[in-house]
């Protein structure tokens, strides 16, 4: 295939190397032909339910569009309004970022850790270990057990507990008090929240070269400290650089959690997030225009946290 | 080999390792063990608690008279109503089955050629790929419907299956496992006269079995606990999570059914993953972003 390609792309005139460039490009796809046959089905509903929706999103935010009328080109209006006259949105905001920045790097950081620590483990009860921690995450959407904990009446489990050991008089009214609702939502977020990336750790561990641990051994390093600093976080770079997409992108996505346990809309949106927002504007006032405009902001987010955060991961021990 | 069995000695016993440490840690990673344990403990524990015991108070953690009373009232309600339950466990394994299988073949059958082969448009394929992983679905949730009803797919099962059939995280995680795969192993079944199909369905497929594994366990308990969304609202399609969902909102009357159904609903993801899981650990070691 080289020697074929030289031998095509000698130029003679700038005519001629256009034409040869795409007649070498034709020869490439054809020559390729089954591997686009493989590639398309899956390309093709990717495009239809993920690329295109994206794209047909960023035009919407510019519309006003009800489902019923035609929609009516509105420019910027959607996203001035979003951002300079929407009160509920800034509260959303904030309790998102509050997610981002508080749930999304600690547990991160707990899946790092408790991978670590399972990873010194013997094989059987590593595995006992790792089913304890990753399940939470797959067992369905069975959050609402937490409801039965939270529960605002003295069969609560926590008001149940704190009454007979006489820490309050009366049961509280968990998740309808403002300054409760953020922090349980939290609590659930990071109990379900060592999903993906903590498998993805459990296994990138297991994989770190021993002889490099041993020969680090000889190069002087003195504790389990250093030898995770200088050996098993430049090896694991790959997974840390999954598992952060993975938790970053779970951590700004946070909205089913809340409307189970803080209900929808929560007392005075104090568990409200981007995502909730998003669903009040879509499926229920049916701004479908604005609701996409929400959507955008938070695409923009994700995306631009994401990146900054791959930047700033690529020198983890470098 | 005495200076071999030496290294094997030492590899055998740990390196760099003060006990005071590793006392301190296991001990922080018993107490967050509790911590996430509990809840599901609590839930298999009060599904089998009588009512006195659910009512009591102060509140107890575990059940002292075990009993199958919330399941019976389960299975009696679920007689009563009008789609009888065989119903929705049907659209849920319908679902879940041909989502989970259309997935894995559909999303190996693209990770082949993209973890194989440079082609023009192959390495900008996989960074939208990629880049999709960096946003969560509801991103799309609005364009998604709007899509579905072009189709006519709403209040179909169409609407649930075929857009899970194009997850990404599927074939970034096949595409970086079948990237280990020999060179040679390929090249070899080339040589034999294997034309590309042939050698994705009898030489890609077999190797990549735990691959299957860890595409079955992220992708099952996502349908498994799909309750259809704003997609479907005909009651004889709707799933097994949406039917349990509604019984367990159905209040105090309902505490100790709706404890039933959680851990109906948590047990099946939680057994596959039990029997999968040396499989998926091996996936996830490929897993990795690559500079």
């Amino acid at each position: 295939m080289q020697a074929n390609t030289t031998s095509q792309a000698v130029p003679q005139t700038v005519r001629g190397a256009r034409t040869s460039r795409r007649a070498l490009l034709w020869r490439e796809l054809k020559r390729n032909k089954h591997h686009y046959v493989l590639l398309s089905p899956y390309m093709l509903l990717f495009f239809m339910f993920t690329v295109l929706p994206v794209a047909f999103s960023l035009l919407l935010s510019f519309f006003y569009f009800n489902m019923l009328e035609f929609p009516r080109f509105v420019g910027w209006q959607n996203y001035s309004r979003l951002l300079l006259n929407d009160d509920v949105f800034m509260i959303a905001l904030k309790n998102t970022f509050l997610f981002a920045v508080i749930t999304g790097p600690v547990s991160y950081i707990a899946c790092f850790v408790f991978a670590w620590i399972i990873n010194e483990l013997s094989p059987k009860v590593r595995a006992f270990m790792t089913l304890v921690f990753y399940a939470p995450s797959i067992s369905g959407n069975v959050y609402f057990i937490w409801l039965i904990f939270f529960s605002g009446d003295a069969y609560g489990y926590l008001n149940g507990f704190l009454l007979k050991y006489g820490f309050i008089l009366a049961p509280v009214q968990w998740l309808t008090t403002e300054k409760y609702i953020l922090p349980i939502i939290m609590i659930v977020q990071l109990w379900l929240s060592l999903g993906t990336s903590f498998l993805a750790f459990i296994a990138g561990l297991q994989t770190v070269d021993r002889t490099l641990i041993e020969a680090g051994a000889v190069d002087g390093i003195k504790n389990r400290w250093q030898e995770l600093w200088f050996i098993t976080l430049p090896s694991m770079r790959p997974q840390l650089l999954f598992g952060a997409v993975m938790q970053i992108t779970a951590s700004f996505a946070v909205a089913d959690i809340s409307i189970s346990l803080a209900g929808f809309p929560s007392v005075n949106y104090a568990g409200h997030t981007i995502v909730t927002h998003l669903m009040d504007y879509g499926t229920i006032r049916f701004e479908m225009g604005y609701a996409s405009a929400i959507a955008t902001v938070l695409f923009g987010i994700m995306l631009g946290t994401n990146m900054l955060t791959q930047k700033l991961l690529r020198k983890v021990g470098e | 080999m005495g200076l071999r069995a030496l290294t094997h000695f030492r590899l055998s016993r740990k390196i760099n390792r003060s006990l005071t440490v590793s006392f301190l840690l296991f001990l922080l990673l018993a107490v967050f063990g509790i911590f996430m344990a509990l809840p599901l403990i609590f839930a298999v524990s009060n599904a089998f608690k009588p009512l006195d015991e659910l009512f009591i108070f102060p509140p107890r953690f575990m059940v002292s008279n075990p009993t199958w009373d919330n399941f019976l009232d389960l299975a009696a309600l679920m007689g009563n109503s009008w789609v009888p339950l065989s119903r929705y466990i049907a659209n849920t394994l319908l679902i879940t089955i041909v989502g989970t299988a259309g997935h894995i073949l559909l999303a190996s059958a693209a990770a082949y050629p993209l973890a194989k082969y440079r082609f023009p448009g192959s390495r900008a394929l996989f960074t939208i790929v990629v880049l999709s992983l960096m946003f969560s679905a509801q991103v799309t949730a609005i364009p998604n419907y709007m899509v579905m009803s072009w189709l006519g797919w709403i209040n179909t099962q169409w609407s649930l299956i075929v857009p899970a059939l194009a997850f990404p995280l599927g074939l970034f995680l096949m595409k970086q496992f079948i990237e280990q795969l020999p060179d040679a192993l390929l090249e070899a079944a080339k040589i034999d006269g294997a034309g590309e199909y042939r050698i994705y369905w009898s030489i890609v497929m077999p190797n990549v079995k735990p691959a299957w594994l860890t595409l079955l366990i992220l992708q099952f308990p996502m349908l498994w606990g799909s309750d259809g969304g704003s997609f479907i609202y005909s009651e004889n399609l709707k799933t097994l999570h949406y039917a349990l969902g509604q019984i367990a909102l159905g209040g105090i009357a309902r505490t100790g059914v709706g404890a039933a159904v959680a851990l109906i609903l948590m047990v099946v993801p939680i057994t596959l993953f039990i029997i999968s899981q040396s499989s998926v650990i091996q996936t996830m070691a490929t897993s990795g972003m690559k500079d």
